[in-house]
């Protein structure tokens, strides 16, 4: 009850920290994505750049969210700037992971015919890599996102603002429902993040394509 | 007219996957390169559309080098089927079949026009299919869809890369059935890959039989069968090859050549000398002023002798003159038919100017049919 009455006394603060919490995940995804999806077209045919690009955002994925926001605060200082550079590189390695198994699970002799019925590699990738590759590359921006969400709690610690603020203060004050609300309201951002991705990625896969689950 | 000049094809630059291959396909001709695996037919196909770049030659379509011609703008026009299928799993039936048109901006009615009349020769109901994706038709349907696609954009030319291997064996055979019906309507210059022999047997105009990068033999399918090059070509055709398609067999290859013939103005004394001679139960008698092959009269068997004592009595009064001939191109099968409902031991064959060139035995049946029987089991 405790919990409910702090929500209702502090809605525009909530409000504001879900926005903040929001515009950084979302803005690094996008950028991840503006980066992730061509890189990934890029080099879907070169084995061993792939490969590489591979294991670099492997090794990124792997340094502890913590420590690449301490990373990103020499370059960038503090505040939004350096969280929402962090966040982009661990959402990349998705993005550009499922892209890339995304066009390669495209049948090759789907491609065949088309490059067959004199395609050109442009016309190819816009009318049958990217259609047939949607669903996958749309799954790898789900998980970034879901992703993203979670790691932004820790942005309040360079300064960045989020729903990490009220749990860090929370901690602080020993404010149970300071801290609960933090953490309710960042996993139903995830969820509900989640739940619309999901929706587009239907609307976006065309009806002749079953996804296997 | 479709022609291959000293074609090469190296992936690596040391083999030869293509080697110095030439091929001439006339306009409307379904030819189709089979062989067996890694034997350079798929390649060859793909030089025509240039999917592979030949390594040394040319192609020439139509007297135009294809080398000077765009890549994608000769591939619109060069229809194109896959082996699994390649329909665009995302667009519907409709999209499918309209793509290349589309690519080319054509008008709209026009395509829409096209694409009903294509469903039509399809046969495959607009109103129900058009809307419908890829998977939700059975893979008989699809390869269909696959085929009206490649017909689109009005080609002249078909590329076809073992189009029906996936399929069960009825579909199949009901594909080829279809692809030859439409072949007879629309006239198409159709290049057919596939290692099933069978099936280019029964489709082709024209089989080139591929072994190591070279075309070994190209002919018409009946001279494929019965006379192979070597034994390469023999042993891929199969040796009971002929006996699986008896249709294939005509009376001159069931004939016996050695004819005894006499002339119509000989005795019956003379004809049973002869006949005695030759250990022949029948005697042809021929018009044999004129040269060979000499024109048929009629025949004498030995029965029409008896009582017969009159010395002046000619095989021209005697002979039986209402003869079943049969044209030396007629199919075994015929000849076999003709022959019970008739109850015909011996017929003569004829060329095309009634002249005799052979005899048709019951002796010389069974001797055939034992040739290109199946090496069997001993009994």
């Amino acid at each position: 009850m405790e919990l409910l009455t702090y929500i209702s006394e502090n809605w525009p603060l909530i409000m504001e920290k879900v926005l903040e919490h929001l515009s950084l995940s979302v803005t690094a995804v996008l950028l991840a994505c503006l980066l992730g999806i061509p890189v990934g077209f890029l080099i879907v045919n070169n084995k061993r750049l792939a490969k590489v690009v591979i294991n670099i955002a492997n090794i990124i994925q792997t340094i502890p969210s913590l420590a690449l926001f301490a990373f990103a605060m020499p370059i960038f200082g503090i505040g939004s700037k350096p969280a929402i550079f962090a966040l982009f590189l661990y959402a990349l390695l998705p993005i550009i992971k499922n892209t890339l198994i995304g066009i390669r699970n495209v049948n090759p002799a789907t491609i065949k015919a088309a490059k067959g019925m004199g395609m050109s590699k442009f016309q190819i990738m816009f009318n049958i890599e990217v259609p047939l590759a949607i669903s996958v590359i749309m799954g790898g921006v789900r998980i970034a996102t879901v992703t993203c969400i979670g790691i932004t709690t820790i942005a309040t610690l360079i300064a960045a603002g989020g729903l990490g603020d009220l749990i860090y203060q929370g901690l602080g004050m020993y404010n149970v429902e300071m801290i609960l609300t933090g953490a309710i309201f960042s996993a139903l951002l995830a969820l509900a993040a989640d739940f619309i991705l999901g929706i587009g990625e239907k609307l976006l896969t065309s009806k002749g394509i079953v996804k296997e689950d | 007219m479709i022609k291959l000049e000293n074609v090469s094809k190296s992936y690596d630059g040391i083999t030869n996957v293509v080697e110095n291959l030439s091929l001439t396909i006339a306009e409307g001709e379904l030819i189709v390169l089979v062989g067996e695996s890694g034997c350079g037919k798929t390649t060859t196909m793909e030089m025509i559309n240039r999917l592979n770049e030949p390594t040394r030659g040319d192609i020439l379509i139509d007297d135009i080098n294809i080398k000077d011609l765009d890549k994608n703008s000769l591939r619109k026009n060069v229809g194109y089927v896959i082996q699994n299928v390649g329909l665009f799993p995302h667009k519907t039936i409709e999209e499918n079949i309209s793509t290349v048109p589309r690519m080319c901006k054509k008008n709209k009615h026009e395509i829409s026009d096209k694409v009903k009349e294509l469903f039509k020769v399809i046969e495959l109901p607009y109103e129900e299919y058009a809307h419908r994706y890829p998977r939700e038709l059975s893979g008989g349907q699809q390869q269909r869809v696959g085929v009206a696609r490649a017909l689109a954009n009005d080609p002249d030319i078909i590329l076809m890369d073992e189009p029906f291997s996936a399929l069960d064996p009825i579909t199949r055979e009901q594909l080829q059935e279809e692809l030859l019906r439409l072949q007879d309507e629309l006239n198409k210059t159709i290049v057919f890959v596939t290692h099933d022999i069978d099936e280019a047997i029964k489709i082709g105009d024209k089989i080139a039989v591929m072994q190591d990068g070279k075309i070994v033999q190209y002919d018409t399918p009946e001279n494929i069968l019965k006379t192979p090059v070597n034994e390469f070509v023999e042993e891929f055709v199969g040796k009971d090859r002929l006996w699986k398609t008896p249709e294939m067999l005509s009376a001159k290859d069931v004939m016996l050549d050695p004819i005894v013939e006499i002339g119509p103005n000989r005795s019956v004394a003379q004809a049973i000398e002869v006949m005695k001679k030759r250990k022949m139960t029948v005697l042809a008698i021929v018009d044999s002023t004129a040269k060979k092959p000499h024109k048929l009269l009629g025949l004498v068997g030995a029965n029409r002798f008896y009582g017969i004592f009159d010395n002046s009595i000619k095989m021209k009064d005697i002979m039986k003159t209402e003869l079943n001939k049969i044209p030396s191109d007629m199919p075994l099968n015929e000849v076999m038919e003709l022959r019970t409902e008739k109850k015909i031991h011996t017929s003569a064959v004829v060329d095309e100017n009634d002249g005799l060139i052979g005899f048709i035995t019951d002796t010389s049946i069974l001797n055939v049919l034992n040739e290109i029987m199946p090496e069997s089991e001993d009994y």
